[in-house]
This record gives C-alpha cells, structure tokens and sequence, in this order.
C-alpha cells in the first residue's frame, strides 16, 4: 500500500467568539491517493473551504487547528512553522482559489508571476523559470503563449485568466491539489474546458486533488471519490457511484433529491425541510437529525463517527438501504 | 407549510433600539476598550463641566462688580498678597479665576465646535448624497467645487468667511454675532470630506439591488436618497463627524487665538491661551498652562473616541 | 392571449472613454450592444425562461422589461401597454402589475430596514393598505409572522430570498420578472425557493420571465425557453423539445457542456473558443467563429429566427448534425 499523499486524521478547527467556541470542521478523517481526486461537496457553512485552509495552513486568527492531524506525503504539516510551511506550499501543494481576478496579482505580468513562483520553489534561476513559464501556459491550453507571457491579467478572460491559476498552482509540480470552487464563477462552457483541463493535467502528472465544490454535477463527472460534509462534520464518504447512485446518508439522499436534474418531469422537486444549523447552535447528537425523516431516539444523543459501510464510510445509525 | 424552517421564537421578534445597541458587538467592544471608555469619560467630564459652568464655578468671570483687580496674577494655590483669597488655577491679569474662565471658556469652544461640525455634516452629506446618485452635472459641479476648496487650508477659508462677514456687519453687532460667523466659517471650510465620503458610499449603494427594487415600485430620486441611502452611508459619517469636531475645536481655538475669533467678552480656550501666552515668559505660567492643557485634554480625547469609532466599525477588521 | 410582447429589443451602451480621452489619443466612440433585435411574447401564468451565458444580455432584457432601463430600440409591451409610448398614468397604473426577484438576497434587502417595511414599500409606494399585509405575506412564503419586525441579516440567504418573494407579491402583480433568483443559493435551499415559486404561480396565477444561466433548473421550471448568445436569440422552444432535440449548435453544446449527475467519469469534449467580445461582435452569426457546422454563410450574414412548427431558430443548418 502507498501511503497516500495527504491524509487528515480526525482534523478539527475552532473558533473562539464571544458567543462560545465554534466548530466548522470536526474530527473530519479520510485521505487521499495518488492520482486520485477526491470531491468534498457541502452547502455553505459545511466548513468544506475551511478544510481545505487548514491543510494549507491558511487559518484566518482566531481560526485554529484545535486537534488531530494533516500529514502529506506521510510527514505531519499541521504543527509546522509559518516558515516552513511557506516551503510546503506552492513546492508541494498547489491551490487553485475560486475568483481568478482576485487570485492574480494585478500589477504583475503573468510571466513574472509564473517565474517568480518556478524560481522560488525549484531554484531555477529566471531564464530557465521563464521557460519553464512558457510551457507552463501551452500546457494549459493559452494560445500564442510566448506572446501572451508578458501580458497582465486584466488582457484575460475569466476563463483564461482561470486557467493561469492553474498554471500557477501546478508549476512547482507539487503532489496535492487543492482546488476551491474552481469553476463556480464561471460560464457553463468555460466550466467544461476548465473541468477538463483539471482533469488531465493531474492525471498526466499524478497530482491527487482535493476538489471542493457544491456543484453536484461537477462532482459527478470529475471526481473518484466523494466526500459529503454537513455542518462541520463528515456525512459520507465514498466511490462516487456509490455515494451519489446509491447514497446511504439520508442528507446525501435528500440533497441527490433536490437537485433539479434527478427530477425529471414538472413536479415538485423533493425537498429538505428546514435549514443547515448555524455553528453557534448546533443540535445535540446527530446535527442532521432535526431535518431528517430517518430520524429516532438514538440520533438525538449520540453522533454517530463514521463507520465502513461497503467501500466507503458512512456517519450514521439508520443509513438508507440497511435492513 | 410545516415543512418551513420556524424561527427560535422565544424572545419577542421586536428589540426595541437601545436592547439591540446594548446587546451589539458594537456596544460589547466598547465595554472592552479601555481606550474607548477613558476617553468618553473624558469627553463627558468636559462636556458637563461646561453644560453646568454657571452652578460650577466658584465666581463669574465675567461680572466685572466681583472682579478685583488686586487680585490678579495670584498663583494656584497659594493666597493672594493683597486680598488673601485662594483660586483653585490662580487668576489672570485682569483678577479673574482661571478655572472659572476655563469652564466658561469649555462652554464656547464645545458649542461652536458641535454647532461647525452639524453644519459642515448637513452640507457634506446632503451635496454628497447628490452627487453620488444623480451623477451627472450636478457631480460634476459639487466635486469640482470640493476639489478647489481643498487646495485652501481651511483656516483661510475660514478667515476669508470671517473678513467677509466683518466687512458686512456693523461695528456695534460685531461681538454678537462673532460666534455666529465663527460656526459658519468653520462649517464651511469642513463640508468636503463629508461629501466625498458620502459621494464614495452612495456609488456603492446605488448599484445594490435595494435601490433598483425601490425604482421598480416607482420612488422617486429624492426617496430613494434619503429613506434607502441615507440610512446606509451614515457609519463612515460618524467617525469622520467625531474626527472632525476634534479639528473643529482647535480650529476655533486658532481663530480666537489669532484673534479673529471669539470676542472678549466671550472668550474660548484659544482666546485664554492668546492672552496667557503674553505672560507666559514674564513669571505667570499658570495663565497659559491651564487653558492649554484643557484644550489639549479635550482633543486628544474626541480623537481618540474617533479612531476608535472608525476600528470598530470597519467590517474588515473584524 | 400574451401578456408581454417584445419586439426587436435592442439596447446599446455607450462604452467609450471619457471625451477628453478620445480627443487626446485620437479614439473612436465605442458600443457595447448588449441585446441586438430580441423578440418573443410571454402568455399569461406561464413560465418564459432565458438562458444564456455572460454576455448574453438576459439580465439587461430583463431590466428593460420592468423598465429600470430604456431600450434603445424596439418595443417592451407589458398587457397591452407599450412602455415606451404610453402615458405616465397608464404606466403608473400597471407599475403594480410587473414585479422583480433579484439575483443577489444579501443586496436585495435594504439592511437598515425592518422586514416590514420591506416588505408593504411596493403596496405603500402607491397609497395602499398595508395594515397586516406583511405578515400575512410572509406566511404565504412560508416564513413566520413575527419575523416582521426582524432585520435582514437576521435570515439566511435563503429565507431572505423568501423575504424579496413576499415584497414581489405585495402589489398583487401579474407578471414577475427573475434575475437568477437561485443562483446564490445551495441545492436544498433552491429546491424549496422553487417549489414556493411554482405553488404561488399556481395559487396565484402568476406569470414568470425566469432569466438564469442554469440548465437543469430552467428545465423544471420553465413552458418555454429562448437561448440567447451575445444579445442574439438563437432558439426557442418548449422544454421536453429543446433538450430532447436541439436544433442550433450552441444550444447542442451548451446541453453536452452542462455537467450530468449520473455522468461518471464521463470524457466530455470540451468546447472550444470563448464567448466573443460585444463590442465587436463577429460578422454574421455570432457563434460561426466556434460552430462545427460553419459554413461561408454564416459569416457574412446574420441568420434570421424562423419558426419551424411549434419552436424558432436562427440557423441557415438547424437540425443538421456534424
């Protein structure tokens, strides 16, 4: 067995605020292979971004790691300094954010941007960088990009200026991909390109890619694993298939229910009742069970840690389709 | 529709305004700041001190039947030669007690430095509000206008204001309406800032889907712009209101200082620092001293309570 | 019997630097034309949807509709009264009828207003009665009546989108005109904004211009949808006919691009090229510069919208396959 290239062990973050401590990540596990792209989807407050910045180390104060571990490549990155984790970051994970505009800097050239980030990492000095840089954009599909290298990201598209964070994220060649609601700024056929783009790239290169996004679809059609996370906690992890084929979370069931492609036809669309709890006042035990059909005595105490469940995990008493 | 998300319906749906100020982030970082609490203190020491001069102070001095000559340039503390009475800051040269000028003094400096800055405020913001929703000439016209008036320091313009208004008043209505003028050459010289601030924030809010359902129903500009914007532009005002009285104050010290300001016969802190600033070499230091630090105690305070202001209601900070 | 009628709906912006600008560096004036000769008719308590990208121009047809924007040319007839041409008292009259849900629920609410408020200023803005009627509004959509007194940050995106459902309907209008009012919301929160909308059109007798950019959504919803590419309306069709068979190009690629839920690890050939720039718009067709079945044609004339049974198109080769 490879280890694989990051593996978060019971990872937890809080935030103390003058209300109490929150919790938008609780002890979340699971891992993630070479090569493989692991889909975490959740609705806003599920703590999925969260996730992904405390892998990073990206916290924003008073946010903190309060308890377990994120190690890459087998190494524990938690617990490193600010330095050192700047030595981690760009050299061994790359971060793909969701608004390109915001994500460039936009007084640099991208060629200095793409330079700066291959120099820094793999100490190449500024003429191989350069060329590095070069080959960097034709790979992600920029026309003319000698040309093109010395342009600012404002001359760019949304969709192009995308596809240079991609560049940028995967210059260094690091071994993890986190990639933060990619395409959810974009337009629908600028999502497929990019979706595809992602996708080659770091099968071709053997990057494992953590993809977070509420976009099921997305999802569907790019990941091989799926995680389902709801109000901090993990739901359900699986083969994408199996989870949303077959879901076995009655929340992965339910949003699966909701989404207007399952229900063909005018009726209504299935629906959730109420709302995903706010931090501050989760539910005792089980936080889904106020919403949930499923719901019994057991769930209002206790929550459930996720348990295996065919090929995947599942954090629930009564999952859908057990006897 | 049980079906519904139902809301945590213990407490009554109503706050009334002062609950929620209580109960606010706000008010809860106010409560932890102890640069916030000290200088409010301050500034209300000051502000009743003068709101409550006539019962305070331990003489008039303004009332030349109690004044004494003799017993002028008596320093704290200590009794006088000739008389053997005893003040608190000692007495100028004319034998008025400074603690009392001081206190009556706090009187004109406050009034006019509140009155300048409502003024400069209803100006700026008003002009502000114009020219960020209706665009066009009229922000055309109000933001160069804006602009030349800044390249002036605003004590120029104050001062022109002033020799204008001189020029036009008879000699013997001078002193009555000094203070007057003193308010609206002041208020003049500060609307810019308000202006452009509000003018900023109204681009930003007029874009916002709020307003453009307000234009859907039919509200016409000027409803739009003071039942929708107003409401929403007014935090930046505060802080910028709070720094400028600050500015305000000194400004209308350095007018009476100059001079030009507040008249004998109702002298401000800037007036008193003018007159001890003459003795302040020949032995009676405590002429200038008092007043000074007074004033001193005063800005530095609303300074610091809109600075303050400003940290605490910058949503990035947070 | 349509209770809107549009025709050829253009708007063009002025996009051109500042005058002084243009003087000194020697530019021409620049036009954004942002919808280019729009035309279709909504029936009464029906669901018309447009789809379309950025650039499309649906949010600027939409604007023009309620009448927040003027059109630069062509006609907005809103139940028999053209927008343009009626009189301020005809137009005040059917002001009450249209109505608009706004994409954005964290802006759409004034922040310093009480929900109630919010909620009577549309009834209020014309004289009416507007004791009760917030509350009763909002337990129409489903929220609490004592939420009335509450402020909008009080909610959850989804409850305040429910919030601007209550405020359209305080008018008691005909036509309600919805920019993307999903787009800004999760899933299950979507699903129950959709459901409200469908059974208020239903008790109500509503009807909807749904502008949004997703498929899946505009499917369930809609009994007709207009495709729109760089302000141009390039199909027109009932739902079940449009996915089931798309006659323009652009449409076929906007299907196949659109993500499938039941798509594992499904290869998809990515489109090519982007949506090009409005300010120049390509010769002809605005879509041959990316279309597979392009011929010489297509670039020196613009394809007219032809009906063809039931459905329109604007293609010399629709219906034709690669």
């Amino acid at each position: 067995m490879n280890t694989p290239v990051l593996q978060l062990d019971a990872l937890s973050v809080e935030i103390p605020t003058r209300h109490g401590v929150l919790k938008p990540v609780d002890a979340v596990s699971w891992d993630i292979a070479k090569g493989e792209i692991l889909g975490v989807v959740g609705e806003s407050g599920a703590g999925k971004s969260m996730t992904g910045n405390a892998v990073i180390g990206l916290l924003d104060r008073p946010a903190r790691i309060s308890g377990g571990q994120v190690l890459l490549n087998g190494k524990r990155i938690d617990n490193l300094t600010p330095a050192e984790m700047r030595k981690v970051r760009g050299r061994q994970i790359g971060m793909v954010f969701q608004d390109p505009l915001t994500s460039l800097n936009p007084l640099l050239t991208i060629g200095d941007q793409l330079s700066e980030t291959i120099d820094a990492h793999l100490h190449l000095g500024r003429a191989a960088a350069r060329q590095r840089a070069i080959a960097a954009l034709d790979e992600v599909g920029i026309p003319a990009a000698k040309d093109r290298i010395d342009s600012y990201p404002f001359e760019f598209s949304g969709g192009m200026r995308q596809r240079v964070v991609i560049a940028l994220a995967l210059c260094a060649e690091p071994s993890l991909v986190i990639a933060d609601e990619p395409t959810t700024a974009l337009d629908v056929s600028v999502q497929a390109q990019i979706i595809a783009l992602l996708k080659r790239i770091c099968r071709d290169r053997g990057a494992a890619v953590m993809l977070v996004t509420h976009d099921m679809g997305v999802i569907a059609e790019t990941a091989d694993r799926v995680a389902v996370m709801y109000a901090g906690r993990l739901a359900e992890i699986g083969p994408v298939a199996q989870v949303l084929g077959a879901p076995r979370h009655p929340y992965t069931h339910g949003l699966m229910g909701a989404t207007p492609l399952a229900s063909k036809g005018r009726s209504r669309l299935a629906q959730i009742p109420g709302a995903m709890p706010r931090l501050a006042a989760l539910p005792k035990g089980c936080a889904f069970h106020p919403r949930c059909p499923k719901a019994q005595n057991r769930c209002t105490v206790d929550p459930r840690p996720t348990v295996a469940d065919g090929a995947g995990r599942v954090a629930c008493w009564f999952p859908m389709g057990a006897p | 529709m049980s079906d519904f998300p139902q809301p945590a319906a213990v407490k009554p749906a109503e706050q009334g305004r002062l609950t929620r100020l209580w109960s606010s982030d706000f008010a809860w970082a106010f409560r932890h700041s102890p640069v916030a609490i000290c200088s409010m203190a301050v500034v209300m020491l000051l502000v009743l001190a003068a709101v409550f001069a006539p019962l305070i102070a331990p003489h008039d001095p303004f009332n030349p039947a109690t004044l004494n000559l003799m017993n002028g340039f008596t320093a704290p503390g200590t009794p006088n030669a000739f008389t053997g009475e005893q003040f608190w800051l000692g007495t100028d040269d004319q034998g008025r007690d400074v603690f009392s000028t001081i206190l009556y003094g706090l009187r004109i400096s406050l009034f006019v430095g509140f009155a300048a800055v409502l003024l400069a405020l209803v100006i700026g913001v008003t002009l502000g509000l114009i020219a960020g929703y209706v665009g066009g000439w009229p922000e055309t016209i109000i933001m160069r206008s804006a602009d030349v008036q800044l390249t002036f320091p605003s004590i120029l313009v104050a001062l022109l204001i002033f020799g204008v208004a001189k020029g036009f008043t008879p000699v013997e209505y001078r002193d009555q309406v000094a203070i007057w003028v003193l308010i609206v050459a002041i208020g003049l010289s500060d609307w810019v800032q308000f202006a452009r601030v509000v003018r900023g924030a109204t681009l930003v809010e007029k874009n916002k889907e709020y307003v453009q359902a307000a234009r859907l129903i039919g509200r016409t500009g000027p409803a739009i712009m003071l039942r929708h914007i107003l409401p929403n532009v007014l935090s930046p005002v505060l802080v910028i209101a709070t720094i400028s009285l600050a500015l305000a104050i000194i400004a209308e010290a350095t007018l009476s200082f100059l001079g030009v300001g507040a008249p004998p016969t109702q002298p401000s802190l800037g007036t008193l620092i003018r007159i001890g600033q003459g003795f302040l070499f020949s032995g009676e230091w405590w002429i200038l001293l008092f007043p000074a630090c007074t004033l001193l105690a005063l800005a530095l305070s609303v300074n610091l309570m809109g600075d303050w202001l400003r940290d605490a209601l910058n949503p990035r900070l947070k | 019997m349509s209770l809107v009628s549009i025709k050829s709906l253009t708007r063009v912006f002025d996009v051109s630097k500042p005058w002084l600008n243009r003087v000194i560096e020697r530019l021409p004036k620049r036009f954004l034309t942002a919808v280019s000769d729009v035309s279709f008719e909504i029936e009464e308590r029906s669901v018309y949807a447009l789809v379309g990208e950025s650039g499309s121009g649906k949010s600027t047809i939409g604007k023009m509709v309620v009448g927040l924007l003027k059109p630069s040319q062509g006609t907005v007839q809103i139940d028999g009264v053209d927008l343009m041409r009626a009189s301020d008292a005809e137009i005040d009259r059917i002001r009450s009828d249209i109505q608009m849900i706004f994409q954005d629920p964290f802006a759409s609410l004034n922040p310093r207003w009480r929900v109630r408020d919010i909620i009577v200023e549309p009834m209020a803005a014309r004289g009416g009665k507007t004791e009760g009627l917030a509350e009763k509004l909002l337990e129409q959509v489903g929220l609490s009546p004592l939420d009335a007194g509450k402020f909008p940050h009080e909610f959850s995106g989804g409850q305040r989108q429910r919030i601007c459902v209550a405020r359209a309907l305080a008018s008691e209008p005909k036509l309600i005109v919805c920019d993307e009012p999903t787009s800004a919301l999760d899933v299950s929160v979507q699903a129950q904004v959709l459901n409200l909308m469908s059974d208020l059109r239903d008790e109500f007798g509503l009807t909807y211009l749904f502008i949004s950019h997703d498929l899946t959504v505009v499917q369930h919803m809609a009994d007709r949808i207009g495709v729109l590419y760089l302000g141009r309306l390039v199909e027109e069709a009932a739902p079940g006919d449009l996915f089931d068979a798309p006659l323009h190009p652009y449409t076929r690629m906007l299907i196949e691009a659109a993500p499938k839920m039941d798509g594992y690890g499904r290869e998809v050939v990515p489109p090519t090229g982007e949506i090009p720039d409005p300010i120049n718009p390509p010769n002809g067709c605005a879509y041959h510069p990316r279309c597979p079945l392009a011929i010489r044609r297509c670039s020196a004339e613009r394809p007219v919208l032809e009906q063809t049974g039931t459905r329109r198109v604007a293609c010399f080769r629709a219906g034709e396959l690669v």
